[in-house]
């Protein structure tokens, strides 16, 4: 792509009328050429010549939003894409409840709303950092596509923030943007700005628990994002969750394949015991307590994206109408949360226990709870496959208090039951709940790359349905010579 | 009589589904929605607009099911599989009378196998008159379609049953009796003729039908039904035919090619199209052939059909001055079109008018398809055994 003459009503598709719009498409142009280098320098590793078969949004109508075709992913049309205004919206929780939407931003709020953009905005690129060195040991076209497509579309979510920096920050929102290209995910000197963030994805299986709890975390930020009394802020995001729905899709059903490749072959051995792992393993499949730990280790590090139980940023969030709740309109109360209480587990004369605190300061812990419940709903679907298969064992969320970095429970130890023990105890029973030395060698050895069409590596099974109903043997990913 | 209508049911794949909600919020008349274990589509109103359809990220919503009785929400807010596709009695006896069904059976050879009736088609009823019991109807109009100067005479005659269920589909047939014996001494052979008026009337909501009808020079039938008045009384057995069907699936194209009164049947189905569902999004498409304009039945009505209820093509074999072009010529020339249809798996093809003329449209797809990468005997054969392709040539 010619990066100084890019036409931005063609290349970016977009629905703000950015053609029309010079100051903006002169700080866009100028952070597009920076965009790029950042993409080949941190996207993808080993495959920005491929062609990779890739939904590009180049409208938000159902027509256009799903447009299928093979794509080099430095050519990909990162669009800038709200969805459309509804006539007359109001601000629906908080003081100013009842009030038009903001379609500027209010003064007294600029710095939080910035910094919410660009809190959401540096997770984008961050996950794109962390998941770039996977394409060499995808286990087929198929799931190296959908790395490719998640990839891809973080990257329109950082444009997706990166336009409303440009466009409502002045001189402070172009810094910002750039910025977001500067720090690395895991870098010592230049972090990102969350932890889970800077964390390895080392393995598929870190991938597809990553892209299950992760990314549902994005759900969950996105749609209360979307609530939000500033109006592009709110369309933005309403857009982007459409296509975040596609990245906990690559993680149920990526975890979900595993689990169904690990039971059918469990079977087929006639092994019925779930937690004889050596033998499991030698099959070259992944045992299912090794699955539950990974799924201890991811869980509990989102949890910690959530930020304090009590919270009075997140208070002033609510309060100003930038920030509401999961599905707020959708909640029967005041929407002002001026006397209502919240239950939140803390941790009080070394014990966990439940405590009604203002709603208002609860609302971290209200969205968490709020996540938990989408989080089992899909492990159950998980069990589901290992009770079809007729295999005893049981996927289980641990203990909120489990394995915490942040919040009431970053001191202390406890097992996934939410049993509390010393350090002396947590330490020889570590490995038996997050995955050891041994066990991360194990998956080390199973990340083989499968680049034949319609094969699949021996761990994982295929899926029931094909991208945009492909069928099995079609060549997602056309890898270059 | 009543008959239990197939249905295209939408439903959602609770296997497959992550519950991200993306297609109820996609939903623009709220069909979708779901409890704590399923996401649920409303047939009674899913509009069949196919908004959900892109979004999903599963592919878990592109799922249909032909039922006579709709799952209910409950039924489906219960499952965690999605249920098989029942049973259908498809493709089933066409006609029990013994001189109607080889009529049928002959007609429908070119098809070139068994034929099967679209998956969605409604259930037809079949041979409820015949010989010994016809239904009697009167005429209610006789119209000459052609110019006086053509050289074909092809007659629009509309029957009227009174008070006899004379239940009919689209693409059905009926058989004439005509009066007297022949030079044998045999009662005259029944003729049979495709309907050329949808399944409720002629005139909406009356029980009357429209035949599309050439005078043949030496035939007894045609000759007996062209010269009929108005008030007249008529012989009529059937209804006959189970698989030239019209599919009742909003989202299916129909690609409709004829020659003369080979018509017939796809005014029924432009008209059923045009009354009950304009604006649903499957494509109608018809190639039709004619000497002239003049002797194209329905020409006049025809052009006052609009574009995008129908497009339509005209072959014209014998105007003066102008090179001759058969349907197969503008198949060919409209291939682009063609291919992109028959690649989806929602398209139908029916072929009716003189025996013979199936050979050059098959060759035109054949020609089509190749150009596209398509292997068309493949296709073709893949087509009639799922209902969509079918021929009817006499």
């Amino acid at each position: 792509m010619d990066t100084i003459n890019v036409d931005y009503s063609t290349q970016i598709p977009n629905n703000v009328n950015l053609a029309s719009d010079r100051t903006v498409l002169r700080a866009l142009e100028g952070w597009h050429a920076n965009y790029l280098a950042w993409w080949r320098d941190m996207g993808p590793e080993g495959f920005q010549d491929a062609k990779v078969y890739l939904r590009t949004a180049v409208s938000v109508d159902p027509q256009g939003w799903a447009k299928f075709g093979y794509v080099k992913m430095p050519d990909y049309r990162w669009g800038i894409l709200l969805a459309p205004q509804e006539e007359g919206r109001k601000v629906n929780f908080g003081q100013h409840l009842g009030e038009s939407a903001f379609q500027d931003v209010p003064g007294e709020y600029r710095a939080m709303l910035r910094r919410l953009i660009v809190i959401q905005g540096d997770t984008e690129p961050a996950s794109v950092e962390q998941q770039r060195h996977l394409g060499k040991t995808a286990p087929s076209l198929y799931d190296l596509r959908n790395l490719f497509q998640v990839n891809v579309e973080e990257g329109r979510h950082l444009w997706a923030m990166v336009y409303l920096l440009h466009k409502y920050f002045g001189r402070d929102g172009r810094e910002e943007a750039e910025e977001l290209l500067r720090r690395r995910s895991g870098n010592a000197e230049t972090p990102r700005m969350l932890g889970a963030f800077n964390e390895e994805t080392p393995d598929w299986l870190s991938f597809f628990m990553f892209t299950f709890f992760t990314d549902r975390d994005g759900k969950m930020q996105l749609e209360s994002l979307a609530q939000s009394g500033f109006d592009p802020l709110s369309r933005t995001c309403r857009f982007m969750l459409t296509e975040e729905a596609h990245h906990m899709f690559v993680g149920e059903t990526g975890v979900g394949r595993t689990i169904q490749r690990t039971c059918e072959a469990m079977k087929a051995a006639g092994i019925e015991d779930p937690h004889d792992v050596a033998r499991v393993r030698a099959l070259g499949v992944i045992d299912l307590p090794l699955i539950q730990k990974k799924l201890n280790m991811h869980y509990p590090l989102t949890l910690d994206l959530f930020g304090a139980e009590i919270s009075t940023n997140s208070a002033n969030y609510y309060n100003a109408g930038l920030k509401g709740r999961f599905q707020e309109t959708k909640i029967e109360d005041d929407h002002r949360l001026t006397s209502a209480t919240y239950p939140v587990l803390k941790f009080i004369g070394g014990k966990i226990v439940k405590e009604d605190v203002p709603a208002l300061t609860a609302l971290n812990m209200r969205l968490r709870d709020d996540y938990t419940e989408d989080c089992a709903k899909g492990v159950e679907r998980w069990n589901r496959i290992i009770d079809k298969e007729g295999v005893k064992f049981r996927l289980e969320l641990p203990h909120v208090a489990f394995n915490r970095q942040i919040g009431e429970f970053r001191d202390i130890n406890a097992t996934p039951k939410g049993v509390l023990m010393s350090d002396a105890e947590w330490a020889k029973v570590r490995e038996d709940y997050l995955p050891s030395r041994e066990d991360l060698a194990f998956l080390d050895t199973l990340m083989k790359a499968e680049f034949e069409p319609g094969r699949f590596a021996g761990w994982i099974a295929p899926p029931k349905v094909g991208i945009d109903n492909k069928t099995g043997d079609f060549e997602y990913v056309q890898i270059a010579a | 009589m009543t008959t239990l209508a197939l249905i295209k049911q939408h439903l959602i794949d609770p296997e497959i589904c992550i519950r991200c909600n993306t297609c109820e919020e996609s939903c623009p008349v709220d069909a979708i929605s779901h409890d704590a274990n399923n996401y649920v589509v409303d047939v009674t109103k899913c509009q069949f607009c196919l908004a959900c359809v892109p979004p999903c990220p599963t592919g878990a919503i592109d799922n249909w099911r032909q039922v006579t009785i709709p799952y209910t929400l409950e039924e489906q807010f219960s499952w965690t599989d999605l249920p098989k596709q029942q049973e259908l009695a498809n493709g089933g006896p066409e006609a029990f009378e013994d001189e109607a069904e080889s009529l049928i059976a002959e007609a429908h050879d070119g098809t070139g196998g068994k034929p099967v009736a679209p998956y969605t088609a409604s259930r037809p009823s079949v041979n409820l008159y015949n010989r010994d019991k016809p239904a009697i109807a009167t005429v209610r109009g006789n119209y000459r379609l052609t110019a006086e100067d053509a050289e074909n005479d092809i007659h629009h005659i509309i029957l009227d049953f009174g008070d006899q269920a004379f239940p009919v589909l689209e693409g059905q047939s009926i058989g004439i009796v005509p009066p007297g014996v022949n030079e044998t001494g045999e009662p005259n052979h029944i003729r049979l003729y495709s309907i050329a008026s949808p399944r409720h009337g002629e005139r909406p909501n009356h029980n009357n039908l429209a035949l599309t009808l050439k005078r043949e020079a030496s035939g007894i039938c045609s000759n007996y039904m062209c010269g009929l008045k108005k008030g007249d009384k008529v012989e009529v057995t059937g209804p006959f035919g189970a698989t030239f069907l019209m599919p009742n699936d909003p989202m299916a194209n129909i690609v409709m090619i004829c020659t003369g009164t080979g018509a017939a049947p796809f005014r029924g189905f432009t008209e059923w199209k045009r009354r009950i569902m304009p604006n649903a999004p499957g494509r109608l498409v018809l190639f039709f052939g004619a000497r002239r304009p003049e002797e194209l039945p329905y020409f006049g009505p025809l052009q006052s059909v609009p574009d995008s209820l129908l497009t339509k093509f005209f072959a014209y074999s014998r105007v003066p001055g102008q090179p001759k072009t058969y349907v197969q010529d503008l198949m060919r020339r409209e291939s682009a079109l063609l291919s992109d249809l028959v690649g989806s798996k929602a398209t139908h093809v029916y072929i009716c008018g003189l025996k013979g003329m199936e050979q050059g449209v098959d060759a035109a797809f054949d020609d089509i398809c190749r150009g596209a990468g398509i292997n068309w005997a493949k296709l073709r054969k893949d087509m009639r055994e799922t209902g969509r392709y079918h021929v009817e040539t006499y």
